[in-house]
Protein backbone atom coordinates (compact mmCIF):
# COMPACT_ATOMS: atom_id res chain seq x y z
CA UNK A 1 0.00 0.00 0.00
CA UNK A 2 1.50 3.30 -0.94
CA UNK A 3 1.74 6.25 1.40
CA UNK A 4 -1.47 7.97 2.30
CA UNK A 5 -1.37 11.64 2.87
CA UNK A 6 -3.30 12.86 5.86
CA UNK A 7 -3.99 16.52 5.67
CA UNK A 8 -6.92 18.74 6.31
CA UNK A 9 -6.08 21.62 4.05
CA UNK A 10 -6.59 21.71 0.33
CA UNK A 11 -4.75 24.15 -1.84
CA UNK A 12 -6.49 27.23 -3.18
CA UNK A 13 -9.99 26.69 -4.32
CA UNK A 14 -9.28 24.16 -7.01
CA UNK A 15 -9.39 20.47 -6.20
CA UNK A 16 -5.88 19.13 -6.54
CA UNK A 17 -4.96 15.85 -8.08
CA UNK A 18 -3.05 13.78 -5.54
CA UNK A 19 -0.57 11.32 -7.00
CA UNK A 20 -0.16 9.35 -3.79
CA UNK A 21 -2.21 6.32 -4.72
CA UNK A 22 -2.19 4.04 -7.73
CA UNK A 23 -3.85 6.50 -10.05
CA UNK A 24 -4.51 10.20 -9.97
CA UNK A 25 -7.37 11.10 -7.66
CA UNK A 26 -9.33 14.21 -6.95
CA UNK A 27 -9.84 15.71 -3.52
CA UNK A 28 -13.57 16.25 -2.98
CA UNK A 29 -14.86 19.36 -1.29
CA UNK A 30 -16.32 18.93 2.18
CA UNK A 31 -18.33 20.92 4.67
CA UNK A 32 -17.92 20.05 8.33
CA UNK A 33 -20.52 20.82 10.96
CA UNK A 34 -20.33 20.12 14.65
CA UNK A 35 -22.48 20.28 17.76
CA UNK A 36 -22.23 18.74 21.21
CA UNK A 37 -23.35 15.32 20.09
CA UNK A 38 -21.77 14.68 16.74
CA UNK A 39 -19.77 15.89 13.79
CA UNK A 40 -21.28 15.72 10.34
CA UNK A 41 -19.26 15.78 7.16
CA UNK A 42 -20.92 16.64 3.86
CA UNK A 43 -18.87 15.85 0.76
CA UNK A 44 -19.46 16.36 -2.93
CA UNK A 45 -18.85 13.09 -4.73
CA UNK A 46 -20.77 13.32 -8.00
CA UNK A 47 -20.73 10.23 -10.18
CA UNK A 48 -19.96 7.84 -7.31
CA UNK A 49 -22.33 4.97 -6.65
CA UNK A 50 -22.71 3.28 -3.26
CA UNK A 51 -20.80 0.20 -4.48
CA UNK A 52 -17.83 2.31 -5.40
CA UNK A 53 -17.67 4.16 -2.11
CA UNK A 54 -15.32 3.20 0.70
CA UNK A 55 -15.53 5.02 4.03
CA UNK A 56 -13.07 3.86 6.62
CA UNK A 57 -12.42 5.11 10.14
CA UNK A 58 -9.36 4.08 12.06
CA UNK A 59 -8.90 6.31 15.03
CA UNK A 60 -8.30 9.12 14.49
CA UNK A 61 -8.20 9.07 10.70
CA UNK A 62 -11.26 9.01 8.48
CA UNK A 63 -10.59 7.94 4.92
CA UNK A 64 -13.00 8.39 2.06
CA UNK A 65 -12.42 6.84 -1.32
CA UNK A 66 -14.99 7.04 -4.08
CA UNK A 67 -14.65 5.22 -7.34
CA UNK A 68 -16.15 7.08 -10.22
CA UNK A 69 -17.36 4.65 -12.83
CA UNK A 70 -15.60 5.74 -15.99
CA UNK A 71 -18.28 7.23 -18.09
CA UNK A 72 -16.38 8.66 -20.99
CA UNK A 73 -13.59 6.32 -21.84
CA UNK A 74 -13.79 6.41 -25.57
CA UNK A 75 -15.04 9.92 -26.02
CA UNK A 76 -13.16 12.82 -27.41
CA UNK A 77 -14.27 15.94 -25.62
CA UNK A 78 -15.25 19.00 -27.58
CA UNK A 79 -14.95 21.10 -24.49
CA UNK A 80 -13.65 20.06 -21.09
CA UNK A 81 -13.78 22.20 -18.00
CA UNK A 82 -13.37 19.51 -15.41
CA UNK A 83 -11.66 16.19 -15.09
CA UNK A 84 -13.30 12.93 -14.13
CA UNK A 85 -11.63 10.47 -11.82
CA UNK A 86 -11.72 8.80 -8.44
CA UNK A 87 -12.06 10.81 -5.27
CA UNK A 88 -9.87 10.40 -2.23
CA UNK A 89 -9.55 12.36 0.97
CA UNK A 90 -8.52 11.78 4.56
CA UNK A 91 -9.36 13.71 7.71
CA UNK A 92 -7.79 13.58 11.12
CA UNK A 93 -10.65 13.82 13.58
CA UNK A 94 -9.74 15.63 16.77
CA UNK A 95 -12.63 14.36 18.85
CA UNK A 96 -13.18 10.97 20.45
CA UNK A 97 -15.73 9.27 18.25
CA UNK A 98 -18.04 6.40 19.11
CA UNK A 99 -16.99 4.20 16.19
CA UNK A 100 -19.91 1.82 16.57
CA UNK A 101 -22.39 4.53 15.76
CA UNK A 102 -20.78 6.04 12.67
CA UNK A 103 -23.21 6.16 9.79
CA UNK A 104 -23.01 7.41 6.24
CA UNK A 105 -25.38 7.94 3.35
CA UNK A 106 -24.90 8.81 -0.28
CA UNK A 107 -27.58 10.71 -2.11
CA UNK A 108 -27.53 12.84 -5.24
CA UNK A 109 -23.77 12.68 -5.29
CA UNK A 110 -23.44 13.99 -1.73
CA UNK A 111 -21.90 11.85 1.01
CA UNK A 112 -23.08 12.58 4.55
CA UNK A 113 -21.01 11.02 7.33
CA UNK A 114 -22.29 11.17 10.91
CA UNK A 115 -19.61 10.85 13.58
CA UNK A 116 -21.26 10.70 16.99
CA UNK A 117 -19.03 11.77 19.83
CA UNK A 118 -18.21 9.41 22.66
CA UNK A 119 -20.18 9.98 25.83
CA UNK A 120 -17.22 10.94 27.94
CA UNK A 121 -16.23 13.66 25.55
CA UNK A 122 -19.57 15.40 25.45
CA UNK A 123 -19.39 18.74 27.18
CA UNK A 124 -20.79 18.70 30.63
CA UNK A 125 -22.12 21.70 32.30
CA UNK A 126 -20.54 22.04 35.71
CA UNK A 127 -22.64 23.41 38.46
CA UNK A 128 -20.82 26.04 40.38
CA UNK A 129 -21.68 26.05 44.05
CA UNK A 130 -21.66 29.37 45.62
CA UNK A 131 -20.40 29.63 49.19
CA UNK B 1 -19.90 31.17 -31.22
CA UNK B 2 -19.92 30.10 -27.64
CA UNK B 3 -20.51 32.97 -25.30
CA UNK B 4 -21.10 32.03 -21.72
CA UNK B 5 -22.69 34.96 -20.03
CA UNK B 6 -21.93 35.34 -16.37
CA UNK B 7 -24.40 36.45 -13.74
CA UNK B 8 -22.00 38.24 -11.41
CA UNK B 9 -24.52 39.14 -8.74
CA UNK B 10 -25.85 35.77 -7.82
CA UNK B 11 -23.16 33.18 -8.08
CA UNK B 12 -21.48 32.46 -4.79
CA UNK B 13 -19.23 29.69 -5.96
CA UNK B 14 -15.78 30.21 -4.45
CA UNK B 15 -13.91 28.53 -7.26
CA UNK B 16 -14.13 26.00 -10.02
CA UNK B 17 -14.58 22.57 -8.67
CA UNK B 18 -12.16 20.85 -10.93
CA UNK B 19 -10.21 22.58 -13.60
CA UNK B 20 -9.15 20.94 -16.79
CA UNK B 21 -5.63 21.94 -17.78
CA UNK B 22 -6.24 22.91 -21.38
CA UNK B 23 -9.23 24.55 -22.94
CA UNK B 24 -10.18 22.64 -26.01
CA UNK B 25 -11.87 23.81 -29.13
CA UNK B 26 -15.54 24.34 -28.67
CA UNK B 27 -17.49 23.80 -31.87
CA UNK B 28 -14.58 24.72 -34.02
CA UNK B 29 -13.71 28.01 -32.38
CA UNK B 30 -10.51 28.14 -30.41
CA UNK B 31 -10.31 29.27 -26.82
CA UNK B 32 -6.99 31.02 -26.60
CA UNK B 33 -4.75 31.72 -23.66
CA UNK B 34 -6.44 35.02 -23.03
CA UNK B 35 -9.88 33.58 -22.96
CA UNK B 36 -11.53 34.69 -19.73
CA UNK B 37 -13.03 31.25 -19.29
CA UNK B 38 -9.61 29.94 -18.43
CA UNK B 39 -9.68 31.87 -15.22
CA UNK B 40 -13.39 31.68 -14.83
CA UNK B 41 -13.77 31.36 -11.09
CA UNK B 42 -17.19 32.81 -11.16
CA UNK B 43 -18.55 30.54 -13.84
CA UNK B 44 -20.62 27.73 -12.53
CA UNK B 45 -21.26 24.96 -13.26
CA UNK B 46 -18.19 23.72 -15.17
CA UNK B 47 -19.31 21.91 -18.30
CA UNK B 48 -17.95 19.12 -20.41
CA UNK B 49 -19.22 18.56 -23.93
CA UNK B 50 -18.81 15.88 -26.54
CA UNK B 51 -20.69 14.58 -29.53
CA UNK B 52 -21.42 11.52 -31.57
CA UNK B 53 -23.05 11.11 -34.94
CA UNK B 54 -26.56 11.87 -33.74
CA UNK B 55 -26.28 13.99 -30.61
CA UNK B 56 -24.39 16.66 -28.80
CA UNK B 57 -23.96 16.00 -25.07
CA UNK B 58 -23.37 18.51 -22.33
CA UNK B 59 -22.55 17.35 -18.82
CA UNK B 60 -22.25 19.13 -15.49
CA UNK B 61 -21.55 17.92 -11.97
CA UNK B 62 -24.25 19.29 -9.69
CA UNK B 63 -24.25 17.31 -6.46
CA UNK B 64 -26.98 17.84 -3.90
CA UNK B 65 -29.44 19.15 -6.45
CA UNK B 66 -32.40 17.33 -7.88
CA UNK B 67 -33.94 17.84 -11.26
CA UNK B 68 -36.69 19.92 -9.64
CA UNK B 69 -34.11 22.38 -8.28
CA UNK B 70 -32.81 23.05 -11.74
CA UNK B 71 -34.09 25.03 -14.65
CA UNK B 72 -32.81 23.96 -18.02
CA UNK B 73 -33.92 26.23 -20.81
CA UNK B 74 -33.32 26.18 -24.51
CA UNK B 75 -34.60 29.34 -26.12
CA UNK B 76 -35.37 30.46 -29.62
CA UNK B 77 -31.92 31.90 -30.17
CA UNK B 78 -30.46 28.47 -29.68
CA UNK B 79 -29.09 29.24 -26.26
CA UNK B 80 -28.89 26.70 -23.51
CA UNK B 81 -29.29 27.97 -19.94
CA UNK B 82 -28.76 26.07 -16.74
CA UNK B 83 -30.05 27.80 -13.65
CA UNK B 84 -30.63 26.70 -10.12
CA UNK B 85 -29.98 27.23 -6.49
CA UNK B 86 -28.00 25.15 -4.12
CA UNK B 87 -29.13 25.58 -0.55
CA UNK B 88 -27.01 25.01 2.47
CA UNK B 89 -28.24 22.07 4.57
CA UNK B 90 -30.17 23.42 7.52
CA UNK B 91 -28.48 22.74 10.80
CA UNK B 92 -29.19 24.25 14.18
CA UNK B 93 -27.39 24.41 17.50
CA UNK B 94 -23.99 23.78 16.10
CA UNK B 95 -21.30 25.46 14.10
CA UNK B 96 -19.70 25.04 10.73
CA UNK B 97 -16.03 24.17 11.00
CA UNK B 98 -15.38 24.31 7.37
CA UNK B 99 -17.31 25.18 4.25
CA UNK B 100 -15.65 24.29 1.01
CA UNK B 101 -18.72 23.61 -1.05
CA UNK B 102 -20.33 26.63 -2.57
CA UNK B 103 -23.94 27.49 -2.08
CA UNK B 104 -26.22 29.98 -3.67
CA UNK B 105 -27.93 30.52 -6.96
CA UNK B 106 -26.21 30.12 -10.28
CA UNK B 107 -26.97 30.63 -13.90
CA UNK B 108 -24.97 29.82 -16.99
CA UNK B 109 -25.85 30.32 -20.62
CA UNK B 110 -24.13 29.03 -23.71
CA UNK B 111 -24.88 29.24 -27.35
CA UNK B 112 -25.54 26.04 -29.16
CA UNK B 113 -24.29 25.33 -32.64
CA UNK B 114 -26.81 25.61 -35.44
CA UNK B 115 -26.95 21.95 -36.07
CA UNK B 116 -28.74 21.21 -32.80
CA UNK B 117 -32.48 20.67 -32.82
CA UNK B 118 -33.62 22.56 -29.76
CA UNK B 119 -37.09 21.01 -29.74
CA UNK B 120 -35.98 17.55 -28.77
CA UNK B 121 -33.50 18.23 -25.98
CA UNK B 122 -33.62 15.82 -23.03
CA UNK B 123 -31.85 15.78 -19.69
CA UNK B 124 -30.95 13.08 -17.22
CA UNK B 125 -29.71 13.51 -13.69
CA UNK B 126 -28.04 10.72 -11.81
CA UNK B 127 -25.77 10.66 -8.74
CA UNK B 128 -25.35 14.40 -8.99
CA UNK B 129 -24.30 14.35 -12.64
CA UNK B 130 -26.51 16.14 -15.15
CA UNK B 131 -26.34 15.00 -18.75
CA UNK B 132 -28.15 16.96 -21.44
CA UNK B 133 -28.66 15.28 -24.78
CA UNK B 134 -29.18 17.56 -27.73
CA UNK B 135 -30.08 15.72 -30.92
CA UNK B 136 -28.66 17.04 -34.12
CA UNK B 137 -30.91 18.09 -36.91
CA UNK B 138 -31.43 15.37 -39.47
CA UNK B 139 -29.54 17.17 -42.17
CA UNK B 140 -26.61 17.71 -39.85
CA UNK B 141 -26.12 14.10 -38.88
CA UNK B 142 -22.87 12.71 -40.17
CA UNK B 143 -23.34 10.42 -43.05
CA UNK B 144 -20.74 8.03 -44.11
CA UNK B 145 -20.21 7.97 -47.82
CA UNK B 146 -19.33 4.73 -49.41
CA UNK B 147 -16.37 5.05 -51.68
CA UNK B 148 -16.40 2.56 -54.44
CA UNK B 149 -13.21 1.65 -56.12
CA UNK B 150 -13.62 1.56 -59.81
Amino acid sequence: MSTTLTREETHDDVAQVEPTLGGATYSPRFDIWENDDEMILYGDLPGVMPEGLDVHFENPVLTIHGKVSPRHNDIKFLHGEYGIGDFHRTFTIGEAIDTQKISAELQNGVLTVHLPKSEKVKPRRIEVQCC
Amino acid sequence: MLATRWQPVDTMWPGMKRLQEEMEQWFGRGAGMNDPRRFAHSVFPPLNAWEDDSNLYVEAELPELELSDLEIIVNGDNQLSIKGERKQPERENGSWHRQERGHGSFSRTCELPKYVDSDTVTAEFRHGVLTITLPKRKEAKTRRIEVKAS
